[in-house]
């Protein structure tokens, strides 16, 4: 009997442990349920069975941004406000809606990027880096290292954007400070300069070490050449390689208007996506890619009538758009809460035209490709829109233009606006 | 054929004189002038052919690449400065605390009505209101820079 009542004893003992145990596993591998989102979707226009609601509001020009595993977000702003150029955003009653804002680093810019405890930021001439604790936070935000510096910015195409792979490399655009390598930029009938001096030091992407402070041109490895100016780039982890949106060319009507009528020169040449290897040219200033012929067009400036095609051979994108639509971030999604179609697919947030007067402008919206073993696995689709909120669309009055994408850590997809300063997150709700 | 080309082609060497073009569809002709009835300026002829790209239709520019011409201290301000801009062109300058990067290419191949006119029409279009330019004030601009 007193041993039957041990066991008891014990048996209940262990169950309560058991029951204890259980919910204190369950407590802490809880999932947090999505936020709700706002009534009109932040007013944009999404595909069945997503939503969206807007994070933070007015945070000035929000460029690229990182969210962390927290869920906290970096914003690099294109200008400091308020002497800050980056913000930190929290969330802190998780209701979706940032409720706690800080900034620091004093200078504007576009690369936001976070890996392996580090946060990158990049200035229109530099990157630099500061350590994250374990919450993710930048403990010395007055002292982050240099580890890049002295990269060209002649105004046009300044924007440095920063991505990195999983072997220490940071990669970083240098844009082209011009149009189409003319003498005289952006000049009708100017023609283009032999041996377009400017490839040198811009128009490509240059590898970097992430971790070696002091770096400048003769420090890094000239990976790749003839892209006239790159805002959205992304590692794809599936393809292990780089993938970059090249802004394509201007005014092919307004300085050759015996070759190109203005409906010609606002859908061409096309924006393109690049799978860039180490070596690869995509050909800028000398040929463009012709969307609908699907061919590399020799420019007007190096000889080009708009037919012509080049002798040399460049790189081919592997997915072209229409013209000047201005792709700003790109981003490979790598999360489990979208549907599958999307597992490993690239979004791209294209900021919008300004180049297709007088024909109607076009873009400011998120747009989607699928992906299947690093390859495009069919047509390019809108995926966000609305965001420029008018349906005459310039990019003076647009509402919000998209900039970033960044991926939460519950597969929450994150769009900047560097007009407004919009925060969006978008989630997918149906189950 | 892009019809604003058609209507600077037009509208430059013949003084204003449409009405017994053949050369052209009646339906262009008619597009021509109620083009042209729209507007009591001639330099928005100039300005489509010239600066609607840059600057937008609306006049509103492209942020941080191309300047507005609404309501700017440029555009309302001394004609001197307004006329040496577009004679001379203009690069990666700031204006009203603003940096735009795209460079702006010297226009000086226009002819100083073309010049006048265009100006004349931004100083009184897109809610703007300041005093006209003439072509007497472009050339005496143009010769000074000689």
């Amino acid at each position: 009997m007193k041993k039957n009542i041990l066991i008891s004893v014990l048996l209940l003992s262990a169950a309560i442990f058991a029951i204890f145990s259980f919910t204190k596993i369950s407590s802490s591998t809880k999932i947090i349920p999505l936020p709700k989102a706002d009534i009109d979707n932040a007013g944009l226009t999404l595909p069945a069975g997503f939503s969206a609601l807007i994070v933070a509001d007015n945070t000035g020009e929000a460029r690229h941004l990182a969210v962390t595993k927290e869920g906290d977000i970096y914003v690099k702003l294109g200008s400091a406000k308020d002497g800050k150029g980056i913000l930190f955003l929290q969330d802190e009653n998780k209701d979706g809606k940032v409720d706690k804002q800080s900034g620091f680093g004093d200078y504007g810019g576009t690369g936001m990027y976070v890996k392996d405890g580090y946060l990158y930021a990049s200035s229109n001439t530099d990157v630099y880096r500061y350590k994250l604790n374990d919450k993710d936070e930048v403990a010395d935000q007055n002292n982050p290292e240099k580890i890049i510096s002295g990269l060209l910015d002649r105004g046009e195409h300044n924007s440095k954007s920063v991505t990195l792979d999983n072997d220490g490399n940071i990669y970083v655009n240098i844009g082209a400070y011009s149009n189409s390598c003319q003498e005289s930029d952006r000049t009708p009938g100017s023609m283009g300069m032999k041996g377009c001096p400017i490839l040198d030091s811009a128009g490509g992407i240059w590898q970097f070490k992430a971790d070696k402070a002091n770096q400048t041109y003769g420090d890094g490895v000239h990976y790749a050449s003839g892209l006239r100016n790159v805002v959205g780039l992304d590692w794809n982890q599936k393809d292990n390689a780089l993938f970059v949106m090249q802004h394509g060319r201007d005014q092919l009507h307004d300085l050759f208007p015996k070759y190109y009528d203005s409906k010609t020169s606002a859908i061409l040449p096309a924006e393109c996506m690049y799978e860039i290897h180490k070596g690869d040219n995509a050909g800028w200033p000398y040929i463009y890619y012709n969307q609908i012929q699907k061919k590399q067009i020799l420019m007007p400036e190096y000889g080009g009538d708009g037919k012509k095609t080049a002798d040399k051979k460049y790189l081919d994108p592997v997915v072209a758009f229409p013209g000047h639509l201005a792709p700003n971030g790109l981003l490979f999604y790598t999360g489990n809460q979208f549907p599958e179609k999307y597992k490993n697919g690239a979004f791209i947030a294209f900021h919008g035209s300004w180049n297709r007067s007088p024909e109607p402008q076009a873009g400011y919206f998120v747009a989607f490709v699928p992906f299947k073993d690093g390859k495009p696995s069919g047509k390019w689709e809108i995926f966000a829109n609305g965001f420029a909120g008018q349906k005459n669309l310039s990019p003076g009055s647009a509402k919000h233009r998209p900039c970033g994408l960044a991926q939460g850590p519950d597969g929450s997809l994150y769009v900047s606006d560097d007009s407004k300063g919009t925060i969006y997150r978008i989630m997918y709700s149906k189950k | 054929m892009n019809k604003i080309f058609v209507l600077g082609f037009l509208l430059f060497p013949f003084g204003l004189l449409l009405s017994n073009s053949t050369k052209y569809s009646p339906k262009q002709t008619s597009e021509t002038f109620s083009a042209l009835q729209k507007t009591k300026f001639p330099g928005e002829i100039v300005y489509k052919k010239y600066c609607i790209s840059c600057h937008q239709p609306d006049g509103g520019g492209v942020p941080h690449m191309n300047p507005p011409l609404i309501n700017t201290s440029y555009v309302l301000g001394d004609k001197e400065p307004l006329i040496k801009i577009v004679l001379n062109g203009l690069q990666n300058t700031k204006i009203d605390d603003k940096t735009y990067t795209n460079p702006m290419p010297p226009l000086k191949a226009l002819k100083d009505q073309e010049i006048a006119d265009v100006l004349t029409y931004v100083r009184n279009s897109f809610g703007n209101k300041a005093s006209a330019v003439t072509a007497a004030e472009v050339k005496a601009v143009r010769n000074k820079g000689k």
